[in-house]
């Protein structure tokens, strides 16, 4: 016996084995902990960076719209009325799109290899990148919807959202790519969520008569919702965020106007326009702007982190 | 009683018809944007692929007719996504190493596991913004201002949760019986999940990593005010910390340019920007169907 | 134009006449004739892949919901062939109502479960009172008048059961279908429903699966034995087919058949 344990050199755990299963899992803790100190560093470097700022205007930055660089006037009212009003104006377009077309691919209408290459389709819409949406929004979709526009301008004037003449460049048109670019993470968040709605549901509701949509609209969507609702928040902090195709299209105007077809300003467009060439105080106000789209994002983002905790363990 | 007949006319059955064509109507109106984009980039950017595009610096916009090439943005492209990979993997797969093997579900990992959630969640061009206060302004990384190294960092930032997620996922689908089976064999922890959890996870790993790489690669807001955007060749390593052009910070530039040769040079980058991305994208995703297949035999 | 010429006698309410189903290429059951009797509990039996779930979601197009599934040869109900291309599937489960292996309740209130599918039916009485005579016909309303608007979920498995089956008897069924409803079920639950069953066979034709011969001696007048058998060119897959079909006490104590024989008497299953 003594003999055959000699053959096995490391029967004996060294010291230096010990110390190197140490090392291994504590640069593991520490690269895990690395994700807290960024994010915490991003809240307070820009937090500190907007103080000069906050501490000059205040609460009144967030509701005055004068950016004035020359004046030293700044405040960022119309580019949060854009941001609200873009995020919010796209998710309303693409939450019914996203949700019909999530409904269509988890239904049996067509053979499933359909459903899944459609579902492909608007996964792999997620994967372009932003900048090449806005160029396509520029040559593309502005020239396509200018006609449109008009049209609405004509019909539509007396609401204000549609009060003045189109120009090239607006937020509508920021909105229509904002609804492109949110409409494969609200499809394939809704297409996860009714997946997992329990067959036996779906069953019990055939069991008894109820028809395919009466199904759908009073058993399965009812079932998916929290997941669904979760999908949208996630896409309204993407929107609020988003600033590549919405800087290239929006047409990046500080003027405020309740109307769509004028152009806009949303905090994020403002930041990749103006962050380059800005001083002084412009910058600490631009970092104030940013620390407020932040805070946004943040606190939707951890209502939907919530919202998902919340209602997953219902079944 | 009446009859079992299918009727028409019965208001259930023209909703059921009415909804389910609506619900036809939204997948069409879905995967257009797709078909359209993609053929387009296809066909402008496509004619304007030559030999010279791939070695010319790209002339200043100006009356020139001829725009030149997107070799410096290339080269910049694949150099800022190294250094963000170089930077974001090791520590998103250590860090996930940690959250899956190491971390028994306490608070810490549910923090951490959350501010990685929370961290996907942050708009890219806060990054940006940020790595703008902490290094371009503070001329920390040797006097130099905006440079390529800069802008790899704030990329890494957009990269890390993706890393993470995918590593901490990969690892969770390992089944407990093997770590088992070579702790059980008198094997350290750390020999366990090198030689065995990793390996076995490699695969799925790879694939998400690879995917975040070529989300990052069409990235631009975080580059604006970081790597900024250069015209000129990359000759040597020094070029690191000086402005550095990249194809998506190219096709925002030359976008918004009034001339023509500018805007045909922003498509022919896109062209290859979104071939490259949606290649790999589709790649994938056959590995992975295939996977699934061969498993299942 | 709607009845067929075929000659039913008045008491069979559903008739499979040379029924295959299958699974894409693959047969579940073959060929099987079958007469249920209006009133009567019928149970099929049998050993598991015999294809008895399989029949029993046939009978009120259920089976439409799994891709690939396809039948042949006719369920006659009511005279009419509900495989006929004419027929509205949702028409004929308004008229047939099933109850399933797992208890079922939608996640909504125990009031609301069961007036959902009334509503669906267009019931257009007293929902209250209806509610209330489907649970005492279920055998339920004792154990949970006082908490209605509770969720469904907030009840035991069995009560879940016996709740799905006031469900079902709420939108007023010629037949009831159940496909192994005490399979997840204790053994007093598995009373209760059986107690509900007897109840209910005063009003409603029930034909039920189940793996518990027991429970098909305790509830059922007849009684189909399903069996399978492999392929004659024989690749080792199996087809189900109808053995033997009689009323229950022929088939437990003269069954005809020898593998009824040692089916039920415990030699395979």
């Amino acid at each position: 016996m003594e003999e055959k344990l000699t053959l096995f050199k490391n029967r004996k755990r060294f010291g230096i084995e010990k110390n190197i299963d140490i090392i291994f899992k504590n640069t593991a803790l520490v690269l895990s902990s690395f994700v807290a100190i960024i994010l915490l560093g991003i809240i307070l470097v820009v937090f500190f960076q907007s103080f000069e700022s906050f501490s000059r205007y205040g609460l009144k930055f967030l509701v005055t719209s004068e950016w004035n660089p020359v004046k030293d006037e700044y405040g960022a009212f119309t580019a949060i009325y854009g941001t609200l009003v873009t995020s919010f104006l796209s998710l309303l377009i693409t939450i019914p799109l996203g949700v019909g077309t999530a409904i269509f691919i988890t239904e049996d209408f067509v053979p499933k290899i359909v459903r899944e290459i459609i579902g492909s389709f608007v996964e792999l819409l997620a994967a372009i990148p932003s900048v090449v949406l806005g160029l396509w929004a520029i040559f593309v979709m502005e020239p396509f919807f200018r006609a449109f526009f008009v049209f609405l301008h004509n019909s539509f004037g007396w609401i204000p959202l549609f009060s003045t003449e189109p120009t090239g460049r607006n937020s509508l048109l920021a909105i229509l790519i904002l609804v492109v670019m949110l409409l494969p993470i609200v499809t394939s968040i809704a297409r996860d969520s009714l997946n997992q709605v329990p067959k036996k549901l779906r069953n019990a509701a055939y069991g008894i008569g109820a028809s395919r949509w009466k199904t759908i609209f009073s058993v399965i969507l009812p079932a998916a919702l929290s997941g669904i609702m979760a999908g949208v928040l996630l896409a309204l902090g993407r929107a609020m965020g988003e600033t590549m195709a919405v800087t290239m299209i929006i047409g990046n105007s500080n003027e405020f106007s309740w109307s769509l077809l004028s152009p806009g300003y949303t905090i994020s467009s403002m930041l990749a326009n103006q962050f380059g060439e800005a001083d002084g105080s412009q910058v600490s106000s631009l970092f104030y702007a940013a620390f407020v789209l932040m805070i946004l994002s943040l606190v939707i983002n951890i209502f939907a982190q919530w919202l998902v905790k919340k209602f997953s363990l219902k079944y | 009683m009446n009859s079992l007949y299918y009727q028409k006319r019965l208001s259930r059955n023209i909703g059921d018809k009415f909804f389910t064509s609506l619900s036809v109507i939204c997948a069409l109106i879905a995967i257009l944007p797709l078909i359209f984009l993609v053929t387009y980039i296809l066909i402008k950017g496509g004619s304007q692929i030559t030999p010279e595009l791939f070695t010319l610096e790209p002339n200043p916009p100006g009356d020139d007719l001829d725009a030149g090439g997107i070799n410096p943005a290339l080269i910049g492209t694949l150099i800022i996504t190294t250094i963000a990979s170089i930077i974001a993997i090791p520590v998103g797969v250590g860090g996930g190493i940690y959250l899956a093997e190491y971390s028994k579900g306490g608070a810490f990992s549910r923090f951490i596991r959350f501010g990685v959630n929370v961290l996907a969640g942050v708009p890219s061009i806060i990054a940006g913004v940020f790595i703008y206060a902490l290094i371009v302004s503070t001329k920390i990384l040797f006097g130099s201002m905006y440079s390529g190294l800069a802008g790899g960092m704030a990329l890494s930032i957009l990269m890390l949760p993706t890393v993470i997620k995918t590593t901490d996922e990969g690892l969770k689908l390992v089944p407990n019986e093997l770590r088992y089976a070579s702790l059980g064999v008198g094997a350290s922890m750390y020999t366990t999940i090198l030689k065995v959890t990793l390996p076995s996870a490699f695969r799925s790993i790879a694939t998400g990593v690879v995917l975040g790489i070529a989300r990052a690669a069409g990235e631009t807001a975080p580059l604006i005010f970081t790597a900024l955007f250069s015209y000129y060749y990359i000759t040597g390593f020094g070029d690191l910390f000086y402005e550095m052009g990249s194809l998506a910070v190219l096709i925002y530039n030359f976008a918004l340019e009034p001339y023509d040769a500018q805007n045909k040079l922003a498509w022919a980058a896109s062209f290859i920007l979104v071939l490259s991305i949606l290649s790999v994208n589709i790649f994938s995703r056959i590995l992975a169907a295939f996977t699934e297949k061969t498993k299942r035999v | 134009m709607i009845k067929t010429n075929k000659k039913i006698p008045k008491n069979i309410i559903l008739s499979l006449e040379n029924v295959s189903i299958s699974y894409g290429t693959f047969e579940a059951v073959r060929n099987v004739f079958c007469n249920f009797k209006k009133g009567n509990i019928t149970s099929l039996i049998g050993p598991s892949g015999c294809g008895k779930s399989t029949v029993l979601r046939s009978l009120n197009r259920m089976n439409d919901l799994i891709p690939n599934c396809s039948l042949k040869g006719t369920v006659l109900f009511d005279g009419t062939n509900i495989y006929d291309k004419r027929v509205d599937p949702v028409e004929v489960r308004r008229r047939i109502g099933m109850v399933f292996q797992q208890p079922n309740p939608f996640p909504k209130s125990i009031y609301e479960n069961i007036a959902f599918g009334a509503r669906i039916n267009g019931f257009m009485g007293d929902m209250d009172e209806l509610v209330e005579s489907s649970l005492r016909k279920a055998a339920l309303w004792d154990e949970c008048k006082d908490k209605l608007n509770d969720s469904g979920y907030s009840l035991s498995g069995g009560q879940q059961q016996r709740l799905c089956i006031a469900r079902t008897i709420a939108i007023e069924p010629e037949i009831i279908l159940m496909d192994e409803p005490c399979s997840a079920l204790d053994p007093i639950s598995t009373l209760k429903i059986e107690e509900t069953m007897h109840e209910l066979k005063k009003n409603y034709t029930i034909i039920i699966v189940t793996h518990n011969m027991q429970q098909a001696l305790r509830v059922s007048d007849m009684t189909a034995f399903f069996n399978a058998i492999e392929y004659e060119d024989g690749d080792g897959g199996k087809v189900g087919y109808l053995a033997e079909f009689n009323s229950t006490k022929k088939i437990f104590n003269s069954p005809k058949e020898k593998t009824t024989q040692e089916y039920i008497s415990g030699k395979f299953g």
